[in-house]
């Protein structure tokens, strides 16, 4: 019995700080953000009252929230479906073509990942300049006319942070894609074009299903984070009001002096990503295969 | 090894809980230092060893002479033997912001209302901001002369400084600038255009501009943020003081009177004379765009304030190019335009831990050797004949409410914090957007407006 109750309490010390540091910095917080909810109070003053439910009642009827809502799921809709197209064809091409210049693109495709998103909104704000904007003109060129389309505008400011934030995604992704694609034997592919496969058939027959796993993963990654990278875009591209997402909405309150509000709102965010990602895991449920 | 363990555990335990104290430790010390600072401000040897923590936001005013808020420091340490921390940061709010929700207070900010975080909006709302009244009859620091009479008269009896309209003073006025609408005064000589007196010559103007070159709009602004000081000179210009008092009060019916609806008239007409690009770069990536549009001679009129000179300082621009700056039009001709006087605030917090010390500074700020110092960064208090030794541009800016304009000064009456009410920018000014592009129509934003504005006066504070 020695060994294993020593065992034992070795496991428990060396975990212990992590627990530790996780519980103080992690969980209580969390906790806190919940028990917030409950109370009317500002950011700055230790005065606080408990009003219940009431902060949860007066948000469902806010039609700020229900819009920062709505513009949440499209993004998060839109940039994933996007995202994930991209990002699994392009990792499907480096790493099944012989290409040339294979390292060039990947690298490529990686560098908008390692930018910050004020780099990224810089780099955008020239894109999209109505007035010899790089978008604009090249559209003016195409099509022969002056093309004067105001990107971070009604109705196209959605539509411009969507194409930013999939620029953005695609690079981390692909890279991900291609190393769990790399892993699948190169003796399958060959063993199933002897017997007639084509490309399309080998991406949709193997490929695919042997980096399910991988998929799943990253989906729920990414939906967590796009709910995030949203409100970092939102925040640093675009004026305020024209495309609030929850997360902003959540930060204008606390700006506005309702902190146990914004907690509200924080909570519902919370729970939403969170039974978001568990449908995504149960929706996207596959027997997994062996190689 | 059991001993050993269970020694470890509990020294983890108790570092822990150390580590949780120290964050609590700090916030509890202050009240009994300010009862030793009570105490020692009133025999005044031992002020010595105070020490106060000044967090001033870093402005245009400090870009253009850096190191402007250290030398008042140290010209207040120097004075009266009182050490002074300074926080100087652009993002002010994001630097001292953590640690004032961990309890931990600078005793000294200097942080303008109507800034996007709200941070001075607020204190006030959380009735955190410490009464200042008993500053304007304390003598400052090294002279034999009361703050009160420093300061030139009408600026301590607004919203701005008496937030609660009670008559107590809690925020100090400190730099004050003249806002208006700013143009290209080259381009209007060499055209042989007259500044518009009345909005009547404005809208001829625009038609006239447009005529010539069908690239040149009337207006444009940075950011709807900048309609503030428009929306507030707007209302003086076309109701006067009472209608201007009723409105920031959100008095009952005042959005339906004859001088409401001229207001919304003229803002929703300029909208329809707006450069059309403005909303997609009005935000704060952009927003020097838009200001360039006056630059390049495609917009012609922007309200803003004295900083747009050294903000736009490095910018390309149409030849012959001269800031010009003009007050709003009167209403009908006759009448006199109006110039929001914008004004900058520094105030105590409640949980200031040194708070006589911290008065004493804020009365040092009124100081001659203080003024002489913000003068070099361009930065003008309310002071009696500190506008005589302007230069410049600057000389003709604050010479605007010599020229016949009225002063508009206040500011919409603080109100409680309403789940679902929206802040005075995103009901009044963030729709100019949508009326811009045509999201919004006027009469959906009046009726926003009213229905805003009936919630903020129940909510009223005071």
């Amino acid at each position: 019995m020695r060994p294993s109750k020593s065992r034992g309490r070795f496991l428990a010390l060396c975990l212990a700080p992590a627990v530790i540091l996780y519980f103080l910095f992690m969980i209580l917080p969390t906790l806190n953000v919940f028990r917030m909810s409950f109370f009317t109070r500002g950011a700055y003053s230790p005065k606080e009252t408990f009003v219940g439910t009431e902060n949860f009642q007066a948000l469902f009827k806010d039609a700020k929230f229900i819009t920062s809502m709505q513009n949440t799921i499209l993004l998060i809709v839109t940039v994933t479906i996007i995202t994930f197209f991209f990002a699994i064809v392009f990792a499907a091409i480096l790493t099944r073509e012989k290409l040339r210049g294979q390292n060039f693109f990947r690298i490529i495709f990686y560098i908008p990942n390692i930018l910050s998103v004020v780099v990224i909104a810089g780099i955008f704000s020239a894109i999209y300049k109505p007035e010899n904007g790089m978008l604009n003109s090249i559209l003016s060129l195409l099509s022969g006319r002056t093309v004067m389309i105001l990107w971070k505008d009604q109705p196209m400011v959605i539509v411009s942070i969507i194409i930013a934030m999939v620029w953005q995604a695609i690079g981390y992704y692909m890279v991900m894609y291609m190393a769990s694609m790399a892993a699948v034997p190169a003796t399958l592919y060959e063993s199933s074009g002897l017997d007639g496969a084509g490309r399309l058939t080998q991406f949709f027959q193997l490929t695919l299903p042997l980096i399910w796993t991988n998929i799943r993963t990253t989906l729920t990654f990414f939906i967590i984070s796009t709910i995030n990278m949203a409100f970092l875009f939102v925040k640093a591209m675009v004026a305020k009001g024209m495309a609030d997402v929850g997360l902003s909405f959540m930060y204008a309150q606390k700006d506005a002096g309702l902190y146990g509000y914004s907690m509200a709102a924080g909570v519902v965010i919370f729970l939403f990503s969170f039974l978001l990602s568990a449908l995504v895991n149960w929706v996207t449920r596959r027997e997994v295969l062996e190689m | 090894m059991k001993k050993f363990l269970s020694l470890l555990l509990a020294l983890t335990l108790v570092l822990s809980m150390a580590a949780c104290n120290g964050g609590n430790g700090a916030s509890s010390n202050p009240p009994s230092d300010q009862k030793d600072g009570a105490d020692s401000t009133s025999s005044e040897p031992t002020t010595q060893d105070v020490t106060i923590t000044v967090a001033a936001l870093a402005s245009g005013y400090e870009e253009a002479y850096p190191g402007m808020w250290q030398e008042v420091c140290d010209a207040f340490t120097a004075e009266t033997g009182i050490k002074v921390e300074l926080i100087c940061d652009k993002n002010l709010e994001d630097v001292i912001g953590p640690s004032m929700q961990g309890g931990d207070f600078p005793d000294v900010i200097h942080l303008a209302t109507g800034r996007e975080k709200g941070l001075t909006e607020q204190f006030i709302k959380d009735r955190n901001i410490a009464e200042i009244t008993d500053v304007l009859s304390m003598n400052i620091p090294g002279e034999n002369v009361k703050v009160s009479d420093k300061i030139v008269g009408g600026f301590t009896d607004t919203s701005v400084t008496n937030p609660y309209g009670d008559g107590k003073t809690y925020l100090a006025p400190m730099f004050y600038s003249p806002c208006g609408l700013f143009y290209n005064a080259g381009l209007f000589a060499e055209k042989g255009w007259a500044v518009p007196t009345t909005w009547d010559e404005m809208w001829a103007l625009a038609d006239k501009a447009k005529a010539e070159d069908p690239n040149l709009y009337l207006f444009t602004y940075p950011t709807t943020g900048y309609f503030d000081a428009f929306l507030y000179a707007l209302m003086y210009s076309v109701g006067g003081a009472d209608f201007f008092n009723n409105a920031t009060t959100y008095a009952e019916g005042v959005w339906d009177t004859p001088e409401a609806k001229e207001c919304f008239d003229i803002i929703a007409k300029l909208a329809s004379y707006t450069n059309p690009v403005t909303p997609a770069q009005a935000n704060d990536q952009d927003f020097t765009q838009n200001q360039q549009l006056v630059l390049d001679n495609k917009a012609l009129f922007m309200p803003n304030g004295t900083w747009i000179v050294g903000e736009m300082a490095e910018a390309p621009r149409a030849e012959n190019f001269q800031w010009g700056m003009t007050a709003l039009p009167a209403s009908k001709a006759g009448g006199s335009g109006a110039s929001y006087c914008w004004l900058e605030q520094a105030w105590i917090p409640a949980g200031a831990p040194n708070l006589d010390a911290a008065k004493q500074f804020v009365a040092f700020l009124y100081s001659d050797a203080a003024c002489a110092i913000f003068a070099k960064g361009g930065a003008v208090q309310p002071v009696p004949g500190l506008t005589d030794n302007l230069e410049g541009d600057n000389k003709l800016f604050y010479s605007i409410y010599d020229n016949g304009a009225d002063a508009a000064m206040g500011n919409f009456a603080a109100y409680e914090a309403v789940a679902g009410l929206g802040s005075v920018r995103e009901v009044f000014l963030d729709p100019v957007n949508n009326l811009v592009n045509g999201t919004l129509t006027q009469d959906q934003w009046i009726s926003d407006i009213k229905a805003a504005s009936d919630q903020m006066r129940a909510n009223l504070m005071g």
